[in-house]
């Protein structure tokens, strides 16, 4: 029986069994930013410790970063005392940093792959749980916290328990106005929201193989709201097309070299896994996921599920659920009000999400009480989206285009939501008091739906929007 | 931050009950809290938003309760800890008094983060995890004894038994959680592997542009 890419990669990655069972694992590429590294530089220097590679190290800043383009010091001194923190730790330590002059800072998990610095086969560490994105190059790419940071600094590896692996494999193909996030969505409300717990997904099928890369992007992103620590597809034409000719990606004979290589670390067709689960792409509606917790989703077509209709172990956070949203169970999705429309984040913040926003709001106007945001999840999707005039159709139809970050993805930075507000995110989670109001609701969807949910001032099918 | 081995096998102390499946770590400890460079002032911190109604006044969360003020083991129901990676979690109930966890499940990057800090979390069956919430909530003062090496959990006169992977036992029985100095001495056998890897051999990647 043949091997999988995770024993592949793992296997080629492992220093040695510590005494304690688990095993020691090179880190060949180690992302930080602001939030969760200045702990561990701290901690370094109590002990005396240095960064072991520097060259396989890189920053930016994205979480804590005002996307209204005020200029330094920011307004708000603890961030900017993260933002210095990272500048020194960076400067101090000889690792190379894409802050906001560099033409290159971004979500952390937008830049790896734009950049060419993810890439197939490769172990991927950074102090942030949606690490799992960068496995739709092939990478086996782990979320971790700081001290694991600290460790990865100090000695370039982790102590870790090789996950099992599941194979999803998606057959069929999407409807127009489906998208790859309306497919994790959907995943995730089947296997719930810690059916992956000690699993690494591999995503496979003829829905994945075609794919573009900024959709694999997409879906193992979310693996974590599934439990999954590690989410990857295989390497192929796509993925080695993505990363020709991206600025950190070989060139000439070391092309040649990483291909040989990168074509051997995909999963043999006859390999091995501790599971396996099917879906049918066709089927899937746009999802919406309209409670608490990224699992609690359903089709555009349907209703609020009745608490008492669920499996018993759904049942205590539905009740939750409806107690902090207010929603009645059994009503529509489609109609429900909302305040805000936030597109952007490390799951949907790249160029081909904006594209599809984009053909939504074009030459539509979004409704009058809604206050709507387009945060592009690099200066380099800024660019590009600039480039093809993105950024004038979502001002004429009253969005707001701002500068890249992390902005309403999570409540660190000043775009946040006030009191009850119900927003509709192209984001990945929907917790209570994620979007920075402990009252707010957020309704996870596609980009397009969101803009949908924009221009109608309510949840709104977009597959009725475009033609 | 102590780097010398200390080992954890047994833990005693007074238990709190948290309930709730998929409690995240934004739950547990909002992002806002964490524009930080250091992780001191958390422990005031954790579940802020839950003991707090919008009012500012203080809800009925067991962590308001003065009952369970100075107890150390904190009972939790399914898949504790989900979300993000935020080792801000961990170390904020660390820094409240918490010195280790009993679930029915916990979110993988939370239960390595509380490994890396010295704070076991271990798993109990449903019925049982039920049975000492039960007790904690019908008796503060009851004390519970968990016990790493015989893998039970005592209380009240019953006894439990408890999981946790056997790797990340043997990292409390050995007191190796804080694993930089465990990784360190690998640094050899670091470099030897480092010197085979293709991508770092034959195609490193190129001087910043």
């Amino acid at each position: 029986m043949g091997a999988n890419l995770l024993d592949k990669v793992w296997d080629l990655h492992t220093v040695r069994r510590l005494p304690t069972g688990e095993d020691q694992l090179f880190i060949g590429l180690h992302l930080i930013h602001e939030v969760t590294s200045p702990q561990a530089f701290a901690m370094l220097r109590e002990r005396g410790l240095a960064v072991l590679h520097p060259e396989r190290t890189f920053a930016t800043a994205d979480h804590i970063v005002p996307t209204d383009g005020a200029a330094r010091p920011f307004a708000d001194p603890l961030a900017e005392a993260m933002m210095q923190a990272l500048e020194a730790n960076a400067r101090d330590h000889g690792i190379s940093f894409f802050g906001p002059d560099s033409g290159r800072q971004g979500i952390v998990h937008v830049i790896g792959p734009e950049l060419g610095l993810s890439q197939p086969g490769l172990t991927i560490a950074c102090g942030d749980s949606h690490t799992s994105t960068h496995g739709a190059l092939g990478a086996i790419a782990i979320g971790i916290g700081t001290s694991q940071v600290r460790d990865v600094l100090a000695t370039q590896t982790l102590a870790l328990i090789r996950p099992k692996v599941r194979r999803i494999e998606v057959r069929g193909r999407l409807a127009s106005g489906v998208f790859a996030k309306d497919i994790i969505l959907r995943l995730i409300a089947e296997l719930g929201v810690n059916g992956g717990l000690g699993y690494a997904y591999e995503y496979a099928g003829e829905t994945f193989q075609a794919m573009t890369m900024e959709e694999r992007l997409t879906v193992c992103n979310m693996s974590i709201e599934g439990g999954a620590r590690v989410g990857y597809v295989n390497p192929d034409e796509v993925t080695f097309r993505y990363l020709e000719g991206r600025p950190f990606a070989p060139r000439g004979e070391a092309w040649e070299a990483a291909l040989g290589f990168w074509k051997g670390i995909a999963s043999d067709p006859d390999a091995r896994y501790d599971d396996r689960f099917a879906l049918d792409a066709g089927r899937i509606q746009p999802m919406v996921a309209w409670g608490i917790n990224p699992g609690q989703a359903v089709g555009i077509e349907e209703v609020l599920p009745l608490p008492e209709s669920l499996p018993a172990e759904h049942q205590e956070s539905a009740l939750r659920a409806y107690a902090h949203t207010g929603f009645q169970p059994g009503t529509p999705v489609a109609g429900i009000r909302i305040d805000v429309a936030f597109i952007g984040s490390c799951t949907n913040g790249r160029l081909s999400d904006l594209r599809e926003a984009a053909r939504v709001v074009r030459g539509r106007r979004v409704a009058s009480w809604v206050r709507a945001l387009v945060v592009p999840g690099s200066r380099l999707v800024a660019q590009a989206a600039e480039r093809e005039g993105l950024p004038g159709i979502f001002r004429q139809a009253g969005f707001q285009w701002r500068e890249p970050g992390c902005s309403m993805c999570l409540g660190m930075n000043p775009d946040v939501l006030a009191g009850e507000e119900v927003c509709a995110s192209s984001s990945n989670r929907n917790f209570i008091g994620r979007q920075g109001s402990a009252r707010g609701r957020t309704l996870l969807m596609s980009p397009a739906m969101a803009a949908a949910a924009a221009v109608n001032g309510r949840v709104a099918d977009v597959r009725e929007m475009i033609s | 931050m102590n780097s010398q081995p200390r080992a954890i096998r047994q833990l005693a102390g007074r238990a709190v009950a948290v309930r709730g499946n998929d409690i995240d770590t934004d739950r547990i400890i909002p992002a806002r809290y964490m524009k930080a460079v250091s992780f001191e002032e958390l422990g005031q911190r954790a579940f802020q938003d839950v003991r707090f109604d919008p009012s500012g006044a203080p809800t009925d969360h067991p962590f308001n309760d003065p009952r369970y003020e100075g107890a150390s083991i904190l009972l939790v129901n399914r898949n504790f800890g989900c979300g993000s990676s935020r080792e801000h979690a961990p170390q904020a109930l660390l820094r409240r008094g918490i010195r280790a966890l009993v679930g029915e499940s916990f979110a993988e990057i939370f239960a390595g983060n509380c490994t890396a800090i010295g704070m076991p979390a271990v798993q109990a069956a449903p019925q049982d995890v039920e049975s000492l919430m039960r007790l904690a909530e019908a008796d503060p003062a009851a004390e519970l004894r968990l016990d790493l090496e015989a893998l039970r959990i005592e209380a009240g006169g019953l006894a439990f038994p408890i999981e946790m992977p056997e790797a990340r036992r043997q990292v409390f029985l050995a007191g190796s959680w804080d694993s930089t100095g465990l990784l360190l001495e690998g640094l050899e056998q670091i470099r030897e592997l480092a010197a085979r890897l293709p991508y770092l051999r034959e195609f490193p990647y190129p001087p910043p542009a």
